[in-house]
C-alpha cells in the first residue's frame, strides 16, 4: 500500500521529467540543425568530395572521368612543378616561422618592458594584420622595384651598383615573399605575445627578485621564457599553419615565377584546378596540403602533451 | 641593531597616503605580526623591506646595514608570498635551490650545458643538493622532491615556499597572508610549524596578516597597522588589554569591544548618558571601552534592553542595547548562565580595572582614582 | 620588472629608439605607398628618396582610380559579403554551441567530434567541389557563392561553446524557473550574454574576409561581384600596367576603411584577435 501511494507520487513527477528532458533533448537537436546542415553541405561533403575526386581524372567540362586509382600521387612523384612547389612551401615556412616569432616576441617583450607607448606601438605592429593583403602587396611591389623601387634608390645611393630584382630574380624572389610573410605576421604574433605575458603573474618576477636574479636575463630564464611556453608552442603551430597557406602574396606578385621560383602549393593547386581545370590532380595537392597541416597539428597536440603543459 | 631595523618610511600612490612615516624594529629571533585591515599598508610595508616596492622617505637596515638603496637580489632577504609564487616549470627540488643557484652559481655556470664543463662546478653542485635536501627534510618534502607544484595540494605547496625561503639562511623572513589560502583546519596546524621553523631558523621574522587571532597567537609582539600607521607595537598581552588607541581596541578582539560615548565633567568625573560612574579621568568628552568578558549581569548598573543570543558552545554571547543611548552591547557569559528574554530590562557591571578609557582623539588616558580600581562599578 | 612605477625618460629612451626603429621599418611600405599615391608618374621614375612630391598630384591619380574603377561597388560588395558571412555564421554557431555546452540530448559528443575535425580542416580543402557545385547550379558571379562556403563557421562554434560553458549553469536553470522556454532562453538570456565573444568573433570574421582573395579569385569573374582584394588585382593587371601612382592610391583607397575601423577600435580589435587567436 505505502508503495502504491509512492509511485502515484512520483509517477507523475517522472513522467514531467522525463518530459522535460525529452523537450531538452529536441531543442538541443533543433539548435543544431542549421549549423548541421551548413556543416554536412558546405564543409563534410565536399571535402569528402576532395578526397574521392584525388583518385580521379576528373577535368572540369569533361564528358567523361574515371577512376585512376593512386595515379595522381604517382603524377605527383615525376611532377618537377610539384617538387619545386613543396620545397618552396617548406623554405618560406621554414624561413617565416621562426623569424616572425622571435621578432613578434621581441617586440612584445619591448613593449611590455615599459609603461610609455604601449598603445601606439602595439597599433604599428598590427597595422599588418589587418591591411587588405592584395593592396598591400602592391605597396611592396612598388618598394621592391627593381628600377623605380624605394628600396633599390636607396641601395644605389649606398653605392651597391647592381641591387637585386627583388620578385623577378629566381635568386631573390623566395626571400622577397619570405620577408612580406614574416612583415605580415610580426604583428599577429605579437599579440598573442603580449596576452601570453599579461598572464604570467606577477607575484612569479618579484618572488625571482627576491630569490635573487639580478639582470633581465636571469628573469627570463627563470619566469618569462618558460610561463611563456604554451604560448610560444601555439605560436609556432598557427604560424606555421598561416604560412602554410601562402597564397595571395604568390598570386598578386609573381604567380609562382620566374621559372617556378616562387611556385609554392596552394597556387600550384589553385593553377592545376582552376587555370588548367584539371581537378583530379588539384584534389591530390589539395590532399597533401591537408596532411601537412594535420602533421604540424598532431606535432603540437604531441609536444602539449609532453612538455609545457605545467597543470 | 642586530635584526630588521625600518625607519619613517612612507609611501605615497597619487593622493593616497600608504604609508605614513613608518618605524618599526624587528630584532634578530623576534617574530613581529604586522596585523590591519585590508588595504592599510601592511603589504607594502613588507614589500619595501623586501625591495620589490620602494618608498618614498625612510631607510632600511638590516644587521646595522643601510639596504634601502640595494635591490631585491642583493639583500639576503627571504619572502613567502600569499599564493606561494612558485615555480610551475621547476620540481620542487628545482624551486628550493633556485635562490642557492641564484647566489652561488655564476651566469655562466648556470647555463644548461656550458656551465657542467667549468672546474668546481660540481662540488658547488653537490653543495647546493646537500643544502636543498636539508631544507626540504626540515618541511617533510623528502618524498615531494620530484614533483611539480601543478601536483601538490595548497599545504604542500605553502611548505615548499617555506623551504625556498628557508634554504639560503636569510637575514631577515618576511611572510605576507601565508596561510590564507589554506583552509581553516590546516590553516592552525600551519601556524604552529611556522612558529617552529622561525624558532630553528631564528631570523628577524616580518609576518603580515589581516587575521588578528594569527597574530596574537604566533607572534613575539604584534605591529597593528591601519591606514598606513603604526597605531601600537606589543606584546600579544598589551595589545588586547592595554590597548594605546581606541582603532587598536576595537581592531583587536572578538566578538567586538564595546564602546559608550561618555563625558568628564570639570572635576574629571565620568558620566555615561547623564549617570555618574564613580570612574574620573581628565575633563572633556570620552569613550569607555569593555571586553564582552568583562560585562556581567548584575541587579543594578548600566540599563539595557535584552535583544537576543548567539550560543557559541564554551559561551553565550548576550547583545543588548543601551537603555538611554541605543548603544549596542554584547556581553559573554558562561554558555549556562540564565537568559533573559528579549526586551527585558537589565543591568551591567563591570570592575574598574577593567574599563579602557579613551579621550575625543581615541588616545588612551589614565583613570584618576586609583583607589577604585578593584571596585565594581555599579552605577548608582 | 617589479617596480611598475614609470622609469625616467632617458633611462626609457634605448627601448623606445629601438621600438621606433623598429616601428618605421614595418612602416615603410605604408609610407611609400602613400607617398607614391601623390606623386606624378614622372616622379616616381627618377626613382628619388623623397618622400615629399614636388609636384602633388594626388588629386589627379586618386580622380583617376575613381574613374576607372567602381571603387565604391568593390567596397560595397566587401560589406555585404563580410556582412553576409558574419550573419550566418553567428545565425548557425550561437544556437549550436549553446547547446553543445547547455543541454543533454542525444549525439551530442558527435557533434562536438565533427567540430573538431572540422577545425582540422583548412578552408582550401572544400574548394574544389564547392567550385564545381556552384558552378552547375550557376551561382558563380553572385554573393551567394562568395557568402555560402562560410556560413558554418566551426571555430565559431568552439569559440562560444567554450565561452557558454564558462557562463554558470545557473543562468539557464534560473530562466527555466522564470518560465522562459526552451528556445527562447537562447535569444533571451544566451545572446545578451555572448556579446563578448561575438565582437572577439566579429573582429576575426571581418579581418579573415575582407583580406581574402582565394576564394573571391575562383567564383568571381568580372567587376560586378569583386570584392576589394579582387578590385585591387584586376585594377593591377589592366587598368594601371606600370602606373604605379594611381595603383598606389587604389591599394590606399581600398585598405583604407579596415585600418580606419581598427584604429578607432584599437583596444577592441587587439583583444578579439588575442581571444580567438588562443582559444583556437
Amino acid at each position: 500500500m505505502p508503495e502504491a501511494v509512492a509511485a502515484a507520487i512520483s509517477s507523475p513527477h517522472q513522467a514531467s521529467s522525463r518530459r522535460l528532458l525529452r523537450g531538452e533533448a529536441l531543442v538541443g537537436l533543433l539548435l543544431n540543425l542549421p549549423a548541421g546542415i551548413a556543416y554536412g553541405l558546405m564543409l563534410l561533403l565536399p571535402s569528402l568530395a576532395t578526397i574521392l575526386l584525388a583518385f580521379t581524372d576528373y577535368e572540369l567540362g569533361a564528358m567523361e572521368w574515371g577512376w585512376i586509382g593512386a595515379a595522381n600521387f604517382e603524377e605527383m612523384l615525376e611532377d618537377r612543378g610539384f617538387a619545386i612547389a613543396l620545397r618552396n612551401t617548406i623554405i618560406y615556412v621554414g624561413f617565416v616561422t621562426p623569424i616572425s616569432i622571435l621578432l613578434g616576441l621581441g617586440a612584445a617583450l619591448l613593449i611590455e618592458a615599459g609603461m610609455r607607448g604601449r598603445a601606439l606601438f602595439r597599433a604599428v605592429f598590427f597595422l599588418p594584420v589587418v591591411s587588405l593583403t592584395v593592396a598591400m602587396a602592391a605597396a611592396w611591389q612598388y618598394l621592391l622595384h627593381p628600377t623605380i623601387g624605394p628600396l633599390n634608390a636607396f641601395l644605389r645611393q649606398l653605392g651597391v651598383i647592381s641591387p637585386p630584382y627583388w620578385l623577378s630574380s629566381s635568386d631573390w624572389v623566395l626571400f622577397s615573399l619570405g620577408a612580406i610573410g614574416v612583415w605580415e605576421n610580426i604583428g599577429y604574433n605579437m599579440v598573442l605575445f603580449l596576452a601570453g605575458l599579461s598572464a604570467i603573474p606577477r607575484e612569479l618576477y618579484q618572488a625571482a627578485e627576491v630569490d635573487g636574479t639580478k639582470s633581465w636575463l636571469d628573469r627570463f630564464r627563470l619566469v618569462t621564457w618558460p610561463m611563456l611556453g604554451p604560448t610560444t608552442l601555439f605560436v609556432l603551430t598557427i604560424t606555421m599553419i598561416r604560412s602554410i597557406r601562402v597564397f595571395d602574396t604568390v598570386a598578386v606578385l609573381t604567380q609562382g615565377g620566374p621559372n617556378k621560383a616562387s611556385e609554392v602549393l596552394l597556387h600550384t593547386m589553385y593553377k592545376e584546378g582552376f587555370t588548367f581545370l584539371r581537378l583530379g590532380y588539384s584534389a591530390a595537392i589539395t590532399l597533401v596540403f591537408l596532411l601537412m597541416v594535420l602533421g604540424l597539428v598532431w606535432l603540437q597536440t604531441k609536444a602539449l602533451d609532453k612538455r609545457v603543459h605545467y597543470g | 641593531m642586530h635584526g630588521l631595523s625600518i625607519q619613517s618610511v612612507s609611501r605615497h600612490f597619487g593622493e593616497v597616503r600608504a604609508l605614513d612615516n613608518v618605524s618599526l624594529d624587528v630584532a634578530a629571533g623576534e617574530f613581529v605580526a604586522l596585523v590591519g585591515p585590508s588595504g592599510c599598508g601592511k603589504s607594502t610595508l613588507m614589500r619595501i623591506v623586501a625591495g620589490i616596492e620602494t618608498a618614498d622617505d625612510g631607510r632600511i637596515s638590516i644587521n646595522s646595514r643601510d639596504i634601502t638603496a640595494l635591490r631585491a637580489a642583493e639583500r639576503n632577504v627571504a619572502m613567502v608570498f600569499q599564493n606561494y609564487a612558485l615555480y610551475p616549470h621547476l620540481t620542487v627540488r628545482e624551486n628550493i635551490a633556485v635562490p642557492l643557484a641564484m647566489r652561488r652559481l655564476s651566469a655562466l655556470e648556470r647555463l644548461p650545458l656550458l656551465g657542467r664543463i667549468k672546474p668546481g662546478f660540481s662540488q658547488k653542485r653537490a653543495a647546493i643538493a646537500e643544502d636543498v635536501g636539508k631544507s626540504a627534510q626540515a618541511l617533510g618534502l623528502g618524498a615531494l622532491l620530484d614533483r611539480k607544484p601543478g601536483q601538490l595540494s595548497g599545504g604542500q605547496r605553502q611548505r615548499v615556499a617555506l623551504a625556498r625561503a628557508i634554504v639560503r639562511h636569510p637575514d631577515a623572513f618576511l611572510m605576507d597572508e601565508p596561510l590564507s589560502n589554506l583552509d581553516a583546519a590546516l590553516r592552525v596546524q600551519t601556524r604552529r610549524e611556522i612558529v617552529d621553523i622561525h624558532r630553528r631558523v631564528g631570523a628577524a621574522t616580518l609576518y603580515v596578516t589581516h587575521d588578528q587571532s594569527e597574530a596574537l597567537t604566533m607572534a613575539d609582539r604584534v605591529a597593528v597597522m591601519q591606514a598606513g600607521q603604526l597605531l601600537q607595537v606589543s606584546s600579544p598581552e598589551a595589545i588586547y588589554h592595554d590597548p594605546q588607541d581606541i582603532r587598536v581596541a576595537t581592531f583587536i578582539g572578538s566578538p567586538r569591544i564595546n564602546v559608550l560615548a561618555a563625558e568628564a565633567d570639570a572635576a574629571g568625573f565620568i558620566h555615561i548618558a547623564g549617570q555618574p560612574s564613580g570612574l574620573q579621568a581628565a575633563p572633556g568628552p570620552v569613550s569607555l571601552a569593555i571586553r564582552p568578558e568583562n560585562l556581567r549581569l548584575a541587579s543594578s548598573g548600566i540599563a539595557c534592553r535584552a535583544d537576543g543570543f548567539e550560543f557559541l558552545g564554551e559561551s553565550l554571547l548576550l547583545h543588548a542595547r543601551h537603555g538611554a543611548t541605543k548603544e549596542a552591547l554584547i556581553i559573554r557569559l558562561a554558555p549556562e548562565a540564565p537568559r533573559p528574554h528579549a526586551g527585558e530590562l537589565i543591568h551591567l557591571s563591570f570592575e574598574a580595572k577593567h574599563v579602557l578609557v579613551f579621550d575625543r582623539h581615541g588616545k588612551r588616558v589614565a583613570l584618576r582614582n586609583h583607589i577604585a580600581q578593584h571596585q565594581e562599578m555599579t552605577l548608582a | 620588472m617589479a617596480e611598475r612605477r614609470a622609469k625616467g625618460l632617458l633611462a626609457d629612451a634605448p627601448r623606445l629608439l629601438l621600438l621606433g626603429a623598429f616601428a618605421i621599418l614595418l612602416l615603410m611600405p605604408y609610407i611609400w605607398m602613400i607617398s607614391a599615391s601623390v606623386k606624378p608618374l614622372d616622379e616616381l621614375f627618377r626613382a628619388s628618396l623623397n618622400l615629399w612630391p614636388e609636384r602633388f598630384h594626388g588629386l589627379e591619380n586618386y580622380g583617376k582610380v575613381f574613374s576607372q574603377i567602381p571603387v565604391f561597388g568593390y567596397l560595397w560588395n566587401g560589406i555585404v559579403v563580410c556582412a553576409g558571412i558574419l550573419f550566418f555564421q553567428l545565425l548557425f554557431a550561437v544556437p549550436a554551441a549553446y547547446a553543445l555546452a547547455k543541454l543533454r540530448f542525444p549525439g551530442r559528443d558527435f557533434a562536438f567530434g565533427l567540430v573538431m575535425l572540422g577545425l582540422l580542416v583548412p578552408p582550401h580543402v572544400p574548394a574544389l567541389p564547392l567550385y564545381v557545385a556552384f558552378s552547375k547550379l550557376g551561382l558563380l558571379n553572385t554573393y551567394a557563392a562568395l557568402v555560402l562556403p562560410f556560413t558554418i563557421s566551426v571555430f565559431a562554434i568552439f569559440l562560444f561553446r567554450q565561452f557558454f560553458k564558462a557562463l554558470p549553469d545557473e543562468l539557464v536553470h534560473a530562466a527555466r524557473l522564470d518560465g522562459i522556454g526552451e528556445l527562447e532562453i537562447v535569444w533571451r538570456v544566451i545572446l545578451p550574454n555572448a556579446w563578448p565573444a561575438a565582437t572577439a568573433f566579429a573582429i576575426f570574421s571581418v579581418v579573415a574576409h575582407w583580406n581574402d582573395l582565394f576564394w573571391p579569385l575562383i567564383v568571381i569573374e568580372g567587376q560586378s561581384r569583386a570584392t576589394p582584394a579582387l578590385g585591387v588585382l584586376y585594377f593591377r593587371s589592366d587598368e594601371a600596367g606600370d602606373d604605379f601612382a594611381t595603383l598606389m592610391a587604389a591599394a590606399v583607397i581600398m585598405t583604407l576603411p579596415l585600418v580606419l575601423a581598427f584604429l578607432f577600435a584599437q583596444r577592441r580589435f587587439v583583444e578579439g584577435i588575442a581571444t580567438t587567436g588562443l582559444k583556437g
